[in-house]
């Protein structure tokens, strides 16, 4: 963990209000130089507004914003030394792809040379040399994309805020530019913030996330660390998929929790739990395991439902006792299983995760 | 943290852009438009003055001489007249307006174009026109007489008859192009669900073309009716004096007549009548369907 | 169920009669067109009825022998130039500021600027005339000028909101965020984006002020009057066939413009997408992406 005075951005109780909606309450965030943070989270959990109060197209109603150690709230975007990538590219369209990629260094009266020299290497980087005569109306969403990427970095930003970008594109070239997008950055060091309400794709390229939901950070931290560690049901639930269950704590053993479910009896690690205590217990789909017999320990009973074959895996439906559906998935379908058999569902207890009924827990 | 919304604390933005974009439109409005309008509705309650002008003196006469005979026949007149002119540029206009909708988009857009190329000569030359085609010993005249549809020579020019064709003639493009343009934003999608659950085309026609096009229509309903009411140089053109309408009207209050308060009075008749189609319009449609211009 | 053939017939039959009707529609708004095309032919003094046909009344009209004439059109499109140039500038960015902002009586403003486009012109012209007279001021071009302005400057105003999209707003910020303060990008961003539609709005505004009859009419000064005022007093005592030749010559040279504009921007459109097709092919034989 860096030391916090690497904070190239800093968010500290930042509230937006849009007439009576609290859009942004109270945010507090700190994004350290160089990484690849994502703002994730469904739409309208204020994700994208807390960006554009970085890049200055919203007034944060209160707090302050600074970039470098410089509050930067009461300055106009073309005063602050971010540069973004819009939803939809935002590419001038009476503008060829040099004069929109020059744009910025033109602004700031840069020599002719200077800038050209400049345009042709940042095509270079992205891999749209040759474009250059181009209007914006004759290229594919990918090379629009790549453009306005070139057109911001040109700028030498410290903090490039991307909000969205791949969300036009189809599913291959979407996965193709995320790849892309990180190489880029760790390539180039900036600073990117970015703005996604795909889980799996704020995964695949995140430093770090934070989960974001109703205007507040529900978790902060790097991406494996959530998904095995998920501190409330909203955020177990959002990435990835899980299996959650409510209950009642009626036994502690030290770090093994004994949970009472209506859907029988379950174990689970979890530590600052007492009995009578109400928990959500959360357990990824893959961590499930199936057995014919009752096991040791705990179990649970089930029918199996149906499966679904998703290529990759094999998504199996399982009812509970008390008529709970939940997914257990593995990589190549258990071939002796038989939809309306009856088996047994327990899990390793390290890999489930208990997690505390007062369900908004902010980052630290 | 759901307390009340603190004090917005704003950037310190400029008003200039503001000022300086919509300031001039803003003011040239308000003193161009609102200003004379109110004094207009101001001058319809006042005196006629004795050599013309204004008396500033309350009084309705204005208003109660819309009711004396003539004038109150004029005014039916001029509204039957823009009543069937607006029926007949609908009727007619509506299924050039569908056969073009269905054109492809670049033809549609030169389809546009060529109703629009007429109207850039004069349209006064228009009408003039009309009247040459309709003279007793013109074209027309000459075309039934040779066919033998008539025995003598009919006096077209300076009737309704050619006032109502000056009329329509002129109107149809306003009717045209607004349901055009509500026709065009028809999805094919919706026709073809209909279709597909059993509606005969005529029936489709009924249950979702027309419902769907009704701003268009509405549109071309206001931008028809109420210029038909006011307007005056065609029945000038082609009415030769005879013919008299509203605008004819209003005009003349101005000119030898010297009546202000009564072409005041009829003004505000013609305000009223314009706020009144609007109101309906508002409750039913919606406003973006104006910008059809 | 009708059979397959009788639709299919149905079907032709009607896009025939659609066509038909098509053809009947243009007719009715070119034969005034091209009557008054041919009547700038007629061997008379005035147009009453057909005298013969001769070109003599172009040969009048280009010896610029009937000054009405010629003065009026001249004072018509002195009129028509500027009112096109104050309603385009300040409709523009009446409609710009009108899209973007909120303020105090936006709301009234955005009423009053379908006014003089709803209402008959002869209202709008009356009530300009009243205020006029009871101020005191003298009718003459500048009155008729602002008597067109008022009705071009709407127009000017709903055709420029209809173009702006909300992409014109992230536009603006994307401008903004690359280092271009308001002005920068009012010039160099916004403008150019709508450049068609403030195109657009300097036709309508010149057609519309070139045509006028109404506010022309009840807004003149005693001396001189535009074009179409001229030939409605003319129209009392007969239009000479010149007027008509005159109104030939205007629109011919309209649709040429017309033509070569359309032309032009072809041109133009071929030129980059041949540009485009020698980048993709430089492209695709260098063996990048």
């Amino acid at each position: 963990m860096k030391a916090l005075a690497d904070a190239i951005v800093k968010l500290l109780h930042v509230d937006k209000w849009f007439g009576n909606n609290h859009v942004v309450k109270d945010l507090n965030l700190e994004i350290q130089e160089g990484e690849f943070l994502t703002l994730l989270g469904p739409s309208g959990c204020g994700k994208t507004t807390t960006l554009r109060m970085i890049a200055g197209f919203e007034d944060a109603t209160g707090g302050s914003i600074e970039v470098q150690g410089e509050r930067i709230e009461d300055k106009e975007p073309y005063q602050r030394d971010v540069n973004t990538v819009f939803q939809n590219y935002s590419l001038f369209p009476h503008m060829t792809v040099f004069d929109n990629v020059a744009y910025g260094p033109s602004i700031r009266k840069e020599p002719k040379a200077e800038i050209k020299k400049r345009v042709t290497e940042m095509l270079e980087l992205v891999q749209m040399s040759g474009y250059e005569k181009r209007k914006p109306e004759a290229l594919s969403g990918g090379q629009k994309q790549r453009v306005a990427i070139a057109r911001a970095l040109i700028n030498n930003p410290r903090v490039l805020l991307l909000d969205e970008p791949l969300g036009a594109l189809d599913l291959k070239l979407r996965k193709q530019m995320q790849i892309e997008l990180k190489r880029l950055q760790r390539k180039l060091r900036i600073t990117f913030v970015y703005v996604t309400h795909d889980q799996e794709e704020a995964m695949t390229m995140s430093d770090r996330i934070a989960v974001m939901r109703d205007g507040v950070i529900l978790q902060l931290g790097h991406p494996m660390d959530i998904y095995d560690h998920p501190t409330s049901r909203f955020v177990a639930d959002f990435i990835g998929e899980s299996n959650v269950f409510e209950g009642v704590v009626k036994a502690v053993n030290g770090e093994l929790l004994t949970v009472e479910t209506a859907s029988g009896m379950a174990e689970t690690q979890g530590s600052g739990f007492s009995v009578g205590e109400e928990l959500y217990v959360s357990i990824r789909p893959e961590y499930l395991s199936i057995s014919r017999e009752p096991v040791t320990g705990f179990d649970l009973p089930a029918r199996v439902k149906d499966f679904i074959y998703m290529g990759t895996v094999v998504k199996t439906s399982l009812d509970l006792a008390d008529g709970k559906e939940i997914k257990y998935s593995r990589f190549e379908a258990d071939a002796t299983l038989r939809e309306g058999e009856t088996v047994y569902v327990h899990w390793d207890t390290h890999k489930s995760v208990a997690i505390k009924k007062e369900a908004e827990v902010e980052a630290s | 943290m759901t307390a009340k919304p603190q004090p917005v604390r704003k950037r310190k933005h400029s008003r200039l852009p503001l000022l300086a974009q919509a300031g001039p439109v803003s003011a040239w409005m308000i003193l161009f438009v609102t200003i004379p309008l109110l004094y207009i509705i101001y001058i319809s309650f006042m005196t006629r003055g004795t050599f013309g002008g204004v008396e500033h003196e309350f009084s309705i006469t204005s208003y109660q001489t819309l009711l004396d005979v003539t004038y109150f026949k004029v005014i039916e007149k001029s509204f039957r007249a823009a009543v069937i002119t607006t029926l007949l540029c609908l009727l007619l206009g509506y299924p050039f307006a569908y056969y073009i909708a269905r054109k492809p988009a670049d033809v549609a857009s030169r389809l546009i174009m060529l109703i629009m190329i007429p109207f850039w000569t004069n349209s006064l030359m228009r009408l003039n026109a009309w009247m040459l085609l309709f003279q007793t010993n013109g074209p027309v005249n000459n075309l039934l007489l040779a066919l033998g549809w008539i025995d003598a020579p009919k006096m077209f020019i300076y009737s309704d008859w050619l006032v109502m064709l000056g009329l329509v003639t002129n109107m149809l493009p306003f009717a045209v192009l607004p349901m055009y343009s509500s026709i065009e934003k028809l999805k094919k999608s919706l026709l073809e669900a209909s279709a597909d659950l059993g509606a005969r085309p005529a029936k489709t026609f009924m249950r979702v073309t027309l419902p769907l096009t009704f701003p268009g229509i509405f549109s071309a309903i206001i931008l028809t009716f109420i210029p038909a009411l006011g307007i005056y140089t065609i029945t000038d053109m082609l009415g030769g004096g005879k013919v008299l309408y509203i605008g004819n009207i209003i005009k003349n209050q101005f000119g030898a007549i010297r009546n202000w308060p009564l072409g005041a009075a009829l003004s505000v008749l013609l305000l009223l009548i314009t706020a009144l189609l609007i109101f309906i319009y508002t409750r039913f449609a919606r406003i973006e369907d104006m910008e059809v211009l | 169920m009708e059979s397959h053939h009788s639709i299919r017939r149905r079907k032709r039959s009607f896009r025939f009669l659609g066509d038909l009707y098509a053809i009947l529609m243009y007719a009715v708004f070119y034969i005034p067109v091209a009557v008054m095309i041919a009547f700038s032919f007629n061997d008379a003094q005035r147009n009453y009825y057909w005298q013969g046909f001769t070109t003599d009344w172009y040969g009048k009209l280009f010896s610029f022998a009937n000054t009405d004439l010629w003065d009026a059109l001249l004072y018509s499109v002195i009129i028509a130039v500027l009112a096109t140039i104050i309603s385009v500038t300040i409709g523009v960015l009446g409609g710009i500021g009108l899209k973007k902002f909120r303020f105090v009586g936006k709301k009234f403003i955005d009423m009053m600027i379908y006014v003089p486009i709803i209402v008959p012109e002869i209202v709008l012209a009356v009530a300009m005339l009243i205020i006029f007279m009871t101020i005191g001021v003298k009718l003459g071009m500048g009155t008729i000028l602002i008597g067109h302005c008022t009705f071009c400057i709407p127009y000017a105003v709903v055709t420029i909101k209809g173009r702006i999209s909300g992409d014109n707003e992230t536009l603006q910020e994307a401008s903004m965020d690359l280092g271009a303060n308001r002005f920068q990008t009012f010039w160099k961003v916004t403008v150019p984006s709508i450049m068609p539609g403030i195109m657009s709005a300097a036709f309508l505004s010149f057609t519309l002020s070139i045509d006028d009859v109404v506010m022309s009419n009840m807004l003149a000064g005693a001396r001189q009057s535009t074009l179409p005022v001229l030939i409605l007093s003319l129209n009392r005592t007969g239009i000479t066939p010149d007027a008509n030749a005159l109104t030939t010559v205007m629109i011919v040279a309209l649709v040429l413009g017309m033509l070569a504009v359309n032309g032009l921007q072809r041109h133009r459109r071929k030129k980059e997408a041949r540009l485009a097709a020698e980048a993709e092919k430089a492209i695709s034989t260098a063996g990048g992406r």
